[in-house]
Protein backbone atom coordinates (compact mmCIF):
# COMPACT_ATOMS: atom_id res chain seq x y z
CA UNK A 1 0.00 0.00 0.00
CA UNK A 2 1.19 3.49 -0.83
CA UNK A 3 -0.16 6.83 0.31
CA UNK A 4 0.01 10.18 -1.45
CA UNK A 5 0.06 13.38 0.60
CA UNK A 6 -0.67 16.83 -0.84
CA UNK A 7 1.77 19.17 0.92
CA UNK A 8 1.97 22.93 1.27
CA UNK A 9 4.99 25.21 1.53
CA UNK A 10 5.19 28.38 3.53
CA UNK A 11 8.24 30.64 3.42
CA UNK A 12 10.32 27.88 1.87
CA UNK A 13 9.41 25.33 4.55
CA UNK A 14 6.95 22.45 4.46
CA UNK A 15 4.08 23.46 6.73
CA UNK A 16 3.93 21.62 10.02
CA UNK A 17 0.36 20.53 9.28
CA UNK A 18 1.62 18.82 6.11
CA UNK A 19 4.29 17.01 8.12
CA UNK A 20 1.56 15.77 10.50
CA UNK A 21 -0.39 14.44 7.52
CA UNK A 22 2.75 12.58 6.38
CA UNK A 23 3.00 11.04 9.85
CA UNK A 24 -0.61 9.89 9.53
CA UNK A 25 0.05 8.54 6.03
CA UNK A 26 2.97 6.44 7.24
CA UNK A 27 0.44 4.14 8.97
CA UNK A 28 -0.43 2.79 5.53
CA UNK A 29 3.03 1.98 4.10
CA UNK A 30 5.20 3.98 1.69
CA UNK A 31 4.51 7.70 1.42
CA UNK A 32 4.85 9.88 -1.67
CA UNK A 33 4.24 13.60 -1.45
CA UNK A 34 2.80 15.91 -4.08
CA UNK A 35 4.20 19.42 -4.28
CA UNK A 36 2.98 22.24 -6.49
CA UNK A 37 5.27 25.22 -7.02
CA UNK A 38 8.49 25.97 -5.19
CA UNK A 39 10.04 24.16 -2.24
CA UNK A 40 11.33 20.96 -3.78
CA UNK A 41 14.49 20.86 -1.61
CA UNK A 42 12.46 21.12 1.57
CA UNK A 43 10.08 18.43 0.32
CA UNK A 44 12.86 16.03 -0.59
CA UNK A 45 14.51 16.53 2.83
CA UNK A 46 11.36 15.38 4.68
CA UNK A 47 11.89 12.35 6.79
CA UNK A 48 9.97 9.19 5.88
CA UNK A 49 9.09 10.14 2.30
CA UNK A 50 9.77 7.79 -0.62
CA UNK A 51 9.24 10.11 -3.56
CA UNK A 52 8.33 13.72 -4.31
CA UNK A 53 5.96 14.27 -7.21
CA UNK A 54 6.81 17.82 -8.20
CA UNK A 55 4.67 20.05 -10.38
CA UNK A 56 6.76 23.22 -10.79
CA UNK A 57 3.87 25.33 -12.11
CA UNK A 58 0.57 26.25 -10.42
CA UNK A 59 1.50 27.84 -7.12
CA UNK A 60 -2.04 28.79 -6.12
CA UNK A 61 -3.47 25.31 -5.64
CA UNK A 62 -6.83 26.16 -7.22
CA UNK A 63 -9.24 23.31 -6.52
CA UNK A 64 -10.14 22.51 -10.12
CA UNK A 65 -6.72 21.79 -11.71
CA UNK A 66 -5.24 20.46 -8.45
CA UNK A 67 -8.02 17.95 -7.90
CA UNK A 68 -8.00 16.91 -11.56
CA UNK A 69 -4.26 16.28 -11.36
CA UNK A 70 -4.54 14.22 -8.17
CA UNK A 71 -7.44 12.19 -9.55
CA UNK A 72 -5.37 11.41 -12.64
CA UNK A 73 -2.56 9.95 -10.52
CA UNK A 74 -4.80 8.41 -7.88
CA UNK A 75 -4.98 4.82 -9.10
CA UNK A 76 -1.38 4.20 -8.01
CA UNK A 77 -2.35 4.90 -4.40
CA UNK A 78 -4.43 3.24 -1.70
CA UNK A 79 -4.77 6.42 0.37
CA UNK A 80 -4.74 10.11 -0.55
CA UNK A 81 -4.26 12.58 2.29
CA UNK A 82 -3.77 16.19 3.20
CA UNK A 83 -4.07 18.14 6.41
CA UNK A 84 -7.52 19.59 7.13
CA UNK A 85 -6.15 22.99 6.12
CA UNK A 86 -8.14 25.44 3.99
CA UNK A 87 -6.43 23.98 0.91
CA UNK A 88 -6.95 20.37 1.95
CA UNK A 89 -10.61 20.95 2.77
CA UNK A 90 -11.10 22.65 -0.58
CA UNK A 91 -9.27 20.18 -2.80
CA UNK A 92 -9.62 16.67 -1.34
CA UNK A 93 -13.41 16.34 -1.31
CA UNK A 94 -13.31 17.40 -4.96
CA UNK A 95 -10.79 14.62 -5.62
CA UNK A 96 -13.17 12.21 -3.88
CA UNK A 97 -16.01 13.44 -6.09
CA UNK A 98 -13.94 12.80 -9.22
CA UNK A 99 -13.03 9.31 -7.98
CA UNK A 100 -16.58 8.61 -6.77
CA UNK A 101 -15.49 7.79 -3.23
CA UNK A 102 -16.74 9.14 0.11
CA UNK A 103 -14.03 11.31 1.72
CA UNK A 104 -13.29 11.26 5.44
CA UNK A 105 -12.51 14.72 6.73
CA UNK A 106 -10.77 15.84 9.91
CA UNK A 107 -9.58 12.35 10.88
CA UNK A 108 -8.18 12.24 14.43
CA UNK A 109 -7.15 8.60 14.69
CA UNK A 110 -6.21 5.79 12.34
CA UNK A 111 -7.28 2.36 13.58
CA UNK A 112 -6.37 0.40 10.48
CA UNK A 113 -6.07 0.69 6.71
CA UNK A 114 -9.80 1.24 6.37
CA UNK A 115 -10.94 2.30 9.85
CA UNK A 116 -10.80 5.87 11.08
CA UNK A 117 -12.08 8.05 13.92
CA UNK A 118 -13.45 11.54 13.37
CA UNK A 119 -15.37 14.01 15.53
CA UNK A 120 -18.98 14.93 14.73
CA UNK A 121 -21.46 17.41 16.29
CA UNK A 122 -18.80 20.01 17.14
CA UNK A 123 -16.64 17.39 18.79
CA UNK A 124 -19.41 16.22 21.14
CA UNK A 125 -19.20 12.72 19.71
CA UNK A 126 -16.52 10.61 18.07
CA UNK A 127 -17.47 8.22 15.30
CA UNK A 128 -15.42 5.25 14.19
CA UNK A 129 -16.11 4.34 10.58
CA UNK A 130 -14.92 1.65 8.22
CA UNK A 131 -14.61 2.64 4.58
CA UNK A 132 -15.43 0.24 1.76
CA UNK A 133 -14.00 2.55 -0.92
CA UNK A 134 -11.12 1.33 -3.07
CA UNK A 135 -9.14 4.55 -2.53
CA UNK A 136 -9.41 6.30 0.82
CA UNK A 137 -9.41 10.09 0.65
CA UNK A 138 -8.68 11.64 4.04
CA UNK A 139 -7.98 15.02 5.56
CA UNK A 140 -6.09 14.89 8.82
CA UNK A 141 -6.52 16.97 11.97
CA UNK A 142 -2.89 17.86 12.39
CA UNK A 143 -2.99 18.48 16.15
CA UNK A 144 -3.58 14.73 16.62
CA UNK A 145 -0.45 13.54 14.79
CA UNK A 146 3.16 14.38 15.67
CA UNK A 147 4.79 15.82 12.56
CA UNK A 148 7.62 13.94 10.82
CA UNK A 149 11.01 15.67 10.87
CA UNK A 150 11.59 18.37 8.30
CA UNK A 151 15.09 17.06 7.63
CA UNK A 152 16.98 13.79 7.41
CA UNK A 153 15.35 12.40 4.27
CA UNK A 154 16.50 12.39 0.67
CA UNK A 155 13.46 11.44 -1.37
CA UNK A 156 13.70 11.04 -5.14
CA UNK A 157 12.04 13.79 -7.16
CA UNK A 158 9.84 13.15 -10.17
CA UNK A 159 8.89 16.25 -12.16
CA UNK A 160 5.42 16.26 -13.69
CA UNK A 161 3.50 18.68 -15.89
CA UNK A 162 0.15 20.14 -15.05
CA UNK A 163 -2.22 19.48 -17.95
CA UNK A 164 -3.61 22.63 -19.56
CA UNK A 165 -5.96 24.37 -17.14
CA UNK A 166 -9.63 24.37 -17.94
CA UNK A 167 -9.82 28.07 -17.02
CA UNK A 168 -13.23 27.81 -15.39
CA UNK A 169 -11.61 29.27 -12.32
CA UNK A 170 -8.94 31.89 -12.09
CA UNK A 171 -6.81 33.14 -9.21
CA UNK A 172 -7.31 36.88 -8.71
CA UNK A 173 -5.37 37.80 -5.58
CA UNK A 174 -4.59 36.85 -2.02
CA UNK A 175 -4.55 39.11 1.03
CA UNK A 176 -2.52 37.60 3.84
CA UNK A 177 -2.45 39.17 7.26
CA UNK A 178 1.17 39.38 8.23
CA UNK A 179 1.90 38.70 11.83
CA UNK A 180 5.18 38.11 13.62
CA UNK A 181 3.45 35.84 16.07
CA UNK A 182 3.50 32.05 15.77
CA UNK A 183 0.73 30.49 13.70
CA UNK A 184 -2.28 29.32 15.70
CA UNK A 185 -1.97 25.71 14.55
CA UNK A 186 1.61 25.30 15.71
CA UNK A 187 1.80 27.63 18.71
CA UNK A 188 2.75 26.09 22.07
CA UNK A 189 0.71 28.74 23.85
CA UNK A 190 -2.47 30.48 22.65
CA UNK A 191 -4.25 33.37 24.27
CA UNK A 192 -7.76 33.92 22.92
CA UNK A 193 -10.08 36.83 23.44
CA UNK A 194 -13.84 36.97 23.23
CA UNK A 195 -16.63 39.47 23.22
CA UNK A 196 -15.65 40.51 26.74
CA UNK A 197 -12.44 42.12 25.43
CA UNK A 198 -14.75 44.85 24.06
CA UNK A 199 -12.68 46.24 21.16
CA UNK A 200 -9.74 45.69 18.80
CA UNK A 201 -7.48 48.06 20.71
CA UNK A 202 -7.86 46.00 23.88
CA UNK A 203 -6.61 42.95 21.98
CA UNK A 204 -3.40 44.95 21.50
CA UNK A 205 -3.14 46.56 24.91
CA UNK A 206 -4.37 43.67 27.08
CA UNK A 207 -3.73 40.41 25.19
CA UNK A 208 -0.62 41.23 23.16
CA UNK A 209 1.68 41.98 26.14
CA UNK A 210 0.89 38.57 27.65
CA UNK A 211 1.30 36.91 24.25
CA UNK A 212 4.71 38.60 23.87
CA UNK A 213 5.94 37.22 27.19
CA UNK A 214 4.80 33.68 26.37
CA UNK A 215 5.64 33.69 22.64
CA UNK A 216 1.96 32.89 22.19
CA UNK A 217 -0.36 33.07 19.20
CA UNK A 218 -3.50 35.15 19.59
CA UNK A 219 -6.90 33.61 18.87
CA UNK A 220 -10.49 34.83 19.06
CA UNK A 221 -14.07 33.69 19.45
CA UNK A 222 -16.55 34.17 16.66
CA UNK A 223 -18.26 36.95 18.55
CA UNK A 224 -14.94 38.81 18.74
CA UNK A 225 -14.32 38.29 15.02
CA UNK A 226 -17.86 39.35 14.08
CA UNK A 227 -17.49 42.47 16.17
CA UNK A 228 -14.32 43.32 14.26
CA UNK A 229 -11.92 42.92 17.20
CA UNK A 230 -9.83 40.37 15.31
CA UNK A 231 -9.51 39.06 11.72
CA UNK A 232 -11.33 35.90 10.53
CA UNK A 233 -8.28 33.70 10.41
CA UNK A 234 -7.87 34.10 14.17
CA UNK A 235 -11.17 32.38 14.91
CA UNK A 236 -10.88 29.21 16.97
CA UNK A 237 -13.75 26.72 16.92
CA UNK A 238 -15.93 24.27 15.04
CA UNK A 239 -15.87 26.49 12.00
CA UNK A 240 -12.55 28.20 12.56
CA UNK A 241 -9.20 26.70 13.49
CA UNK A 242 -8.87 23.57 15.60
CA UNK A 243 -5.97 23.90 18.00
CA UNK A 244 -4.46 21.84 20.79
CA UNK A 245 -1.60 23.82 22.34
CA UNK A 246 0.07 23.04 25.64
CA UNK A 247 -1.53 26.10 27.18
CA UNK A 248 -4.76 27.82 26.07
CA UNK A 249 -5.77 30.98 27.90
CA UNK A 250 -9.40 32.01 27.27
CA UNK A 251 -10.08 35.62 28.14
CA UNK A 252 -13.57 37.12 28.23
CA UNK A 253 -15.15 34.36 26.20
CA UNK A 254 -18.08 32.32 27.44
CA UNK A 255 -17.12 28.89 26.08
CA UNK A 256 -19.96 28.15 23.64
CA UNK A 257 -20.14 24.60 22.24
CA UNK A 258 -18.79 25.85 18.92
CA UNK A 259 -15.77 27.47 20.54
CA UNK A 260 -14.97 24.48 22.76
CA UNK A 261 -14.95 22.31 19.62
CA UNK A 262 -11.79 24.08 18.55
CA UNK A 263 -9.73 24.05 21.74
CA UNK A 264 -10.87 21.46 24.25
CA UNK A 265 -8.01 19.12 23.42
CA UNK A 266 -5.50 21.68 24.67
CA UNK A 267 -3.29 20.21 27.39
CA UNK A 268 -3.93 22.92 29.97
CA UNK A 269 -6.81 25.39 29.75
CA UNK A 270 -7.01 28.62 31.71
CA UNK A 271 -10.19 30.70 31.83
CA UNK A 272 -10.41 34.31 32.87
CA UNK A 273 -14.01 35.48 33.07
CA UNK A 274 -16.06 37.77 35.25
CA UNK A 275 -19.03 35.39 35.26
CA UNK A 276 -18.48 32.40 37.59
CA UNK A 277 -21.19 30.46 35.72
CA UNK A 278 -19.60 30.83 32.28
CA UNK A 279 -19.45 27.38 30.60
CA UNK A 280 -15.74 27.86 29.88
CA UNK A 281 -15.04 27.08 33.57
CA UNK A 282 -16.36 23.55 32.97
CA UNK A 283 -13.39 22.71 30.77
CA UNK A 284 -10.78 24.93 32.39
CA UNK A 285 -8.02 23.36 34.47
CA UNK A 286 -7.50 26.72 36.16
CA UNK A 287 -10.21 29.32 36.39
CA UNK A 288 -9.88 32.87 37.58
CA UNK A 289 -13.12 34.72 38.20
CA UNK A 290 -12.40 38.37 37.64
CA UNK A 291 -12.47 41.44 35.42
CA UNK A 292 -10.09 40.93 32.54
CA UNK A 293 -9.31 44.64 32.49
CA UNK A 294 -7.68 44.21 35.89
CA UNK A 295 -6.42 40.65 35.52
CA UNK A 296 -4.59 40.99 32.21
CA UNK A 297 -2.22 43.84 33.18
CA UNK A 298 -1.46 41.96 36.41
CA UNK A 299 -0.78 38.79 34.47
CA UNK A 300 1.55 40.58 32.05
CA UNK A 301 3.48 41.89 35.02
CA UNK A 302 3.64 38.55 36.83
CA UNK A 303 5.16 36.70 33.89
CA UNK B 1 -30.56 32.80 -13.74
CA UNK B 2 -31.96 30.39 -11.22
CA UNK B 3 -30.19 29.75 -7.91
CA UNK B 4 -30.49 26.36 -6.23
CA UNK B 5 -30.02 26.30 -2.46
CA UNK B 6 -29.64 22.92 -0.73
CA UNK B 7 -30.74 23.08 2.93
CA UNK B 8 -30.31 20.45 5.64
CA UNK B 9 -32.40 19.76 8.74
CA UNK B 10 -30.05 19.29 11.69
CA UNK B 11 -30.09 19.27 15.50
CA UNK B 12 -30.35 22.92 16.56
CA UNK B 13 -26.93 24.47 17.16
CA UNK B 14 -27.83 25.47 20.73
CA UNK B 15 -28.47 21.90 21.81
CA UNK B 16 -25.68 19.87 23.36
CA UNK B 17 -25.87 16.54 21.57
CA UNK B 18 -26.03 13.29 23.55
CA UNK B 19 -24.55 10.04 22.40
CA UNK B 20 -27.10 7.20 22.44
CA UNK B 21 -26.47 4.68 25.21
CA UNK B 22 -26.00 1.82 22.74
CA UNK B 23 -23.29 3.70 20.85
CA UNK B 24 -25.24 3.67 17.60
CA UNK B 25 -25.34 7.41 17.09
CA UNK B 26 -26.47 10.71 18.55
CA UNK B 27 -29.95 11.12 20.10
CA UNK B 28 -32.27 12.97 17.73
CA UNK B 29 -35.66 11.77 19.05
CA UNK B 30 -37.58 14.66 20.56
CA UNK B 31 -34.65 17.03 20.03
CA UNK B 32 -35.20 20.48 18.52
CA UNK B 33 -34.27 20.51 14.84
CA UNK B 34 -33.49 23.57 12.70
CA UNK B 35 -32.03 24.59 9.39
CA UNK B 36 -28.26 24.17 9.34
CA UNK B 37 -26.91 27.70 10.10
CA UNK B 38 -24.61 27.75 7.08
CA UNK B 39 -27.55 26.96 4.81
CA UNK B 40 -29.42 29.98 6.12
CA UNK B 41 -26.44 32.07 5.04
CA UNK B 42 -26.33 30.42 1.61
CA UNK B 43 -30.05 31.06 1.19
CA UNK B 44 -29.70 34.68 2.29
CA UNK B 45 -27.03 35.18 -0.35
CA UNK B 46 -29.30 33.72 -3.03
CA UNK B 47 -32.12 36.03 -1.96
CA UNK B 48 -29.80 39.02 -2.16
CA UNK B 49 -28.74 38.00 -5.67
CA UNK B 50 -32.40 37.92 -6.64
CA UNK B 51 -33.00 41.31 -5.03
CA UNK B 52 -30.07 42.75 -6.99
CA UNK B 53 -31.52 41.38 -10.21
CA UNK B 54 -28.81 38.76 -10.79
CA UNK B 55 -31.22 35.91 -10.20
CA UNK B 56 -34.87 35.47 -11.14
CA UNK B 57 -35.73 32.46 -9.06
CA UNK B 58 -34.48 30.87 -5.83
CA UNK B 59 -35.27 27.18 -5.37
CA UNK B 60 -34.63 25.44 -2.04
CA UNK B 61 -34.01 21.71 -2.02
CA UNK B 62 -33.70 19.36 0.91
CA UNK B 63 -32.91 15.67 0.98
CA UNK B 64 -34.21 13.53 3.79
CA UNK B 65 -37.33 12.36 5.60
CA UNK B 66 -40.78 13.88 5.33
CA UNK B 67 -40.00 16.14 8.31
CA UNK B 68 -37.47 18.03 6.18
CA UNK B 69 -40.56 19.75 4.73
CA UNK B 70 -40.45 22.02 7.79
CA UNK B 71 -36.99 23.20 6.80
CA UNK B 72 -38.19 23.89 3.28
CA UNK B 73 -41.17 25.87 4.62
CA UNK B 74 -38.70 27.94 6.63
CA UNK B 75 -36.65 28.51 3.48
CA UNK B 76 -39.74 29.69 1.63
CA UNK B 77 -40.74 31.90 4.57
CA UNK B 78 -37.32 33.53 4.29
CA UNK B 79 -38.01 34.13 0.61
CA UNK B 80 -37.31 31.07 -1.56
CA UNK B 81 -39.81 30.94 -4.45
CA UNK B 82 -40.42 27.20 -4.31
CA UNK B 83 -39.03 24.04 -2.82
CA UNK B 84 -38.20 20.46 -3.69
CA UNK B 85 -38.01 17.60 -1.19
CA UNK B 86 -36.02 14.57 -2.27
CA UNK B 87 -37.63 12.15 0.11
CA UNK B 88 -35.76 9.25 1.66
CA UNK B 89 -35.46 7.69 5.09
CA UNK B 90 -31.99 6.33 4.30
CA UNK B 91 -28.89 7.59 6.12
CA UNK B 92 -27.07 9.62 3.53
CA UNK B 93 -23.39 10.41 3.17
CA UNK B 94 -22.21 13.58 1.40
CA UNK B 95 -21.32 11.56 -1.72
CA UNK B 96 -24.91 10.31 -1.97
CA UNK B 97 -26.33 13.77 -1.26
CA UNK B 98 -24.10 15.25 -3.97
CA UNK B 99 -25.33 12.66 -6.46
CA UNK B 100 -28.98 13.38 -5.67
CA UNK B 101 -28.28 17.10 -5.95
CA UNK B 102 -26.60 16.47 -9.28
CA UNK B 103 -29.84 14.91 -10.50
CA UNK B 104 -31.76 17.98 -9.33
CA UNK B 105 -29.26 20.32 -11.00
CA UNK B 106 -29.59 18.45 -14.26
CA UNK B 107 -33.34 18.84 -14.09
CA UNK B 108 -33.49 22.45 -12.88
CA UNK B 109 -30.45 23.84 -14.74
CA UNK B 110 -29.55 26.56 -12.21
CA UNK B 111 -26.83 29.09 -12.95
CA UNK B 112 -25.53 28.83 -9.41
CA UNK B 113 -25.72 26.44 -6.49
CA UNK B 114 -25.39 28.31 -3.20
CA UNK B 115 -24.86 26.02 -0.20
CA UNK B 116 -23.37 25.92 3.29
CA UNK B 117 -19.71 25.06 3.80
CA UNK B 118 -20.52 22.35 6.32
CA UNK B 119 -23.39 20.80 8.23
CA UNK B 120 -23.04 21.16 11.99
CA UNK B 121 -24.01 17.52 12.59
CA UNK B 122 -21.57 15.48 10.50
CA UNK B 123 -19.10 18.41 10.23
CA UNK B 124 -17.99 16.92 6.92
CA UNK B 125 -17.40 20.00 4.76
CA UNK B 126 -17.48 18.01 1.54
CA UNK B 127 -20.85 18.02 -0.22
CA UNK B 128 -20.33 21.23 -2.23
CA UNK B 129 -16.91 20.17 -3.44
CA UNK B 130 -18.16 16.70 -4.44
CA UNK B 131 -21.13 18.21 -6.26
CA UNK B 132 -18.89 20.64 -8.16
CA UNK B 133 -16.63 17.73 -9.16
CA UNK B 134 -19.59 15.65 -10.36
CA UNK B 135 -20.94 18.54 -12.43
CA UNK B 136 -17.52 19.59 -13.73
CA UNK B 137 -18.26 23.08 -12.40
CA UNK B 138 -15.83 25.43 -10.66
CA UNK B 139 -16.19 25.87 -6.91
CA UNK B 140 -15.91 28.85 -4.56
CA UNK B 141 -15.69 27.36 -1.09
CA UNK B 142 -15.74 29.15 2.31
CA UNK B 143 -17.07 32.28 0.62
CA UNK B 144 -17.11 35.54 2.57
CA UNK B 145 -18.09 37.69 -0.40
CA UNK B 146 -19.71 36.93 -3.76
CA UNK B 147 -19.97 39.38 -6.65
CA UNK B 148 -21.86 38.19 -9.71
CA UNK B 149 -20.91 39.99 -12.87
CA UNK B 150 -21.29 39.18 -16.53
CA UNK B 151 -21.41 35.39 -16.37
CA UNK B 152 -18.85 35.04 -13.64
CA UNK B 153 -18.69 35.09 -9.86
CA UNK B 154 -15.87 36.82 -8.03
CA UNK B 155 -15.58 34.97 -4.73
CA UNK B 156 -13.56 35.98 -1.68
CA UNK B 157 -12.61 32.87 0.24
CA UNK B 158 -11.52 32.49 3.84
CA UNK B 159 -8.18 30.69 3.85
CA UNK B 160 -5.70 29.86 6.63
CA UNK B 161 -3.72 33.08 6.55
CA UNK B 162 -6.28 35.56 5.21
CA UNK B 163 -8.50 35.92 2.17
CA UNK B 164 -8.12 34.60 -1.38
CA UNK B 165 -10.10 35.95 -4.31
CA UNK B 166 -10.99 33.73 -7.27
CA UNK B 167 -13.03 34.31 -10.39
CA UNK B 168 -15.36 31.51 -11.48
CA UNK B 169 -17.14 31.07 -14.79
CA UNK B 170 -20.82 30.36 -14.14
CA UNK B 171 -22.43 27.93 -13.56
CA UNK B 172 -20.61 27.27 -10.31
CA UNK B 173 -20.99 25.91 -6.80
CA UNK B 174 -20.44 28.30 -3.91
CA UNK B 175 -20.24 27.27 -0.25
CA UNK B 176 -20.99 29.93 2.34
CA UNK B 177 -18.86 30.77 5.33
CA UNK B 178 -20.24 32.46 8.45
CA UNK B 179 -19.14 35.93 7.45
CA UNK B 180 -20.84 35.99 4.05
CA UNK B 181 -23.91 37.76 5.43
CA UNK B 182 -26.42 38.02 8.27
CA UNK B 183 -29.48 35.90 7.38
CA UNK B 184 -32.87 37.56 7.70
CA UNK B 185 -35.66 36.31 9.94
CA UNK B 186 -38.89 35.02 8.51
CA UNK B 187 -41.70 37.43 9.42
CA UNK B 188 -45.10 36.10 10.47
CA UNK B 189 -46.85 37.22 7.25
CA UNK B 190 -44.11 35.54 5.24
CA UNK B 191 -44.47 32.34 7.24
CA UNK B 192 -48.18 32.38 6.35
CA UNK B 193 -47.42 33.07 2.68
CA UNK B 194 -44.87 30.25 2.60
CA UNK B 195 -47.64 27.75 3.25
CA UNK B 196 -49.02 28.50 -0.18
CA UNK B 197 -45.76 28.30 -2.08
CA UNK B 198 -45.17 25.16 -4.16
CA UNK B 199 -43.39 22.27 -2.48
CA UNK B 200 -42.75 19.32 -4.75
CA UNK B 201 -41.84 15.90 -3.35
CA UNK B 202 -39.71 13.49 -5.35
CA UNK B 203 -38.94 10.01 -4.04
CA UNK B 204 -35.17 9.52 -3.95
CA UNK B 205 -35.66 5.98 -5.25
CA UNK B 206 -37.21 7.32 -8.43
CA UNK B 207 -34.02 9.19 -9.38
CA UNK B 208 -31.94 6.13 -10.26
CA UNK B 209 -28.97 7.26 -8.17
CA UNK B 210 -26.70 4.91 -6.22
CA UNK B 211 -26.94 6.17 -2.64
CA UNK B 212 -25.67 3.07 -0.86
CA UNK B 213 -23.35 4.06 2.00
CA UNK B 214 -19.61 3.60 1.58
CA UNK B 215 -18.91 3.92 5.28
CA UNK B 216 -19.92 1.54 8.02
CA UNK B 217 -20.36 3.12 11.43
CA UNK B 218 -18.44 0.89 13.86
CA UNK B 219 -19.29 2.93 16.95
CA UNK B 220 -20.16 6.37 18.24
CA UNK B 221 -18.73 7.38 21.59
CA UNK B 222 -18.41 10.35 23.90
CA UNK B 223 -15.06 12.10 23.76
CA UNK B 224 -12.95 11.59 26.89
CA UNK B 225 -14.14 14.00 29.59
CA UNK B 226 -11.68 16.49 31.03
CA UNK B 227 -10.88 16.25 34.71
CA UNK B 228 -12.51 18.93 36.81
CA UNK B 229 -10.32 21.98 37.27
CA UNK B 230 -9.81 24.37 40.14
CA UNK B 231 -10.73 28.00 40.69
CA UNK B 232 -7.71 30.07 41.72
CA UNK B 233 -7.99 33.20 43.85
CA UNK B 234 -5.34 35.42 42.31
CA UNK B 235 -3.04 35.98 39.34
CA UNK B 236 -0.13 35.04 41.57
CA UNK B 237 -1.69 31.66 42.41
CA UNK B 238 -2.48 31.09 38.74
CA UNK B 239 1.07 31.72 37.57
CA UNK B 240 2.41 29.62 40.39
CA UNK B 241 0.20 26.66 39.47
CA UNK B 242 1.06 26.96 35.77
CA UNK B 243 4.73 26.75 36.72
CA UNK B 244 4.79 24.09 39.41
CA UNK B 245 1.68 21.98 38.86
CA UNK B 246 0.89 22.13 35.12
CA UNK B 247 4.54 22.80 34.26
CA UNK B 248 3.59 24.73 31.14
CA UNK B 249 5.58 27.81 32.11
CA UNK B 250 9.30 27.88 32.82
C1 LIG C 1 -22.86 27.61 12.90
C2 LIG C 1 -22.11 28.30 13.98
C3 LIG C 1 -20.74 28.18 14.01
C4 LIG C 1 -20.01 28.81 15.02
N1 LIG C 1 -18.66 28.67 15.04
C5 LIG C 1 -17.95 29.24 16.02
C6 LIG C 1 -16.52 29.08 16.11
O1 LIG C 1 -15.89 28.44 15.27
N2 LIG C 1 -15.86 29.68 17.13
C7 LIG C 1 -16.52 30.43 18.09
O2 LIG C 1 -15.85 30.95 19.00
N3 LIG C 1 -17.84 30.58 18.03
C8 LIG C 1 -18.57 30.02 17.02
N4 LIG C 1 -19.92 30.22 16.98
C9 LIG C 1 -20.52 31.20 17.90
C10 LIG C 1 -20.77 30.68 19.29
O3 LIG C 1 -22.01 30.02 19.32
C11 LIG C 1 -20.79 31.83 20.31
O4 LIG C 1 -21.74 32.78 19.89
C12 LIG C 1 -19.46 32.55 20.45
O5 LIG C 1 -18.42 31.62 20.65
C13 LIG C 1 -19.52 33.50 21.61
O6 LIG C 1 -18.35 34.27 21.69
P1 LIG C 1 -17.85 34.88 23.07
O7 LIG C 1 -17.67 33.78 24.03
O8 LIG C 1 -16.68 35.73 22.78
O9 LIG C 1 -19.04 35.87 23.44
P2 LIG C 1 -20.06 35.80 24.64
O10 LIG C 1 -20.78 34.51 24.64
O11 LIG C 1 -20.83 37.06 24.55
O12 LIG C 1 -19.15 35.81 25.93
C14 LIG C 1 -18.47 36.91 26.40
C15 LIG C 1 -17.92 36.53 27.74
O13 LIG C 1 -17.09 37.60 28.21
C16 LIG C 1 -17.27 37.70 29.62
N5 LIG C 1 -16.88 39.06 30.00
C17 LIG C 1 -17.49 40.22 29.66
N6 LIG C 1 -16.84 41.26 30.20
C18 LIG C 1 -15.80 40.77 30.89
C19 LIG C 1 -14.77 41.34 31.68
N7 LIG C 1 -14.67 42.66 31.84
N8 LIG C 1 -13.87 40.54 32.26
C20 LIG C 1 -13.95 39.18 32.11
N9 LIG C 1 -14.91 38.59 31.38
C21 LIG C 1 -15.82 39.37 30.78
C22 LIG C 1 -18.72 37.39 29.84
O14 LIG C 1 -18.93 36.94 31.16
C23 LIG C 1 -18.97 36.28 28.81
O15 LIG C 1 -18.78 35.01 29.38
C24 LIG C 1 -20.67 29.58 16.00
C25 LIG C 1 -22.05 29.70 15.97
C26 LIG C 1 -22.77 29.06 14.98
C27 LIG C 1 -24.25 29.20 14.96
Amino acid sequence: MTALVLIEIEQGQVRQASRSAIAAASHFGDVDVLLFGEGVDAASALSGVRKVLHVPAAPHLLAEPTAAFIAQHAEAYSHILSPASATGKNVLPRVAGLLDVQPLTDVIEIKGDDTFVRPIYAGNALVTVQSADRIKVLTIRSSNFDPVDATGGSAAVEVLDLPAEDEKSRFVRVELSNSDRPELEVARVIISGGKGVKDARNFETLLAPVADKLDAAIGASRAAVDAGFAPNEMQVGQTGKIVAPELYIAVGLSGALQHLAGMKDSRTIVAINIDPDAPIFKVADYGLVGDLFEVMPELAKAL
Amino acid sequence: MKVLVPVKRVVDYNIKPRVAADGSGVETQGVKMSMNPFDEIALEEALRLREKGHAQEVVAVSIGPQAAQDTLRTAMAMGADRAILIRTDAELEPLAVAKLLQAVVEREQPGLVSMGKQAIDDDMNATGQILAAKLGWPQGTFASEVIVDNGSAIVSREIDGGVEVVSLTLPAVITADLRLNEPRYASLPNIMKARKKPLETIEADSLDVDIAPRLKVVSVSEPPAREAGVIVKSVEELVNKLKTEAKVLP
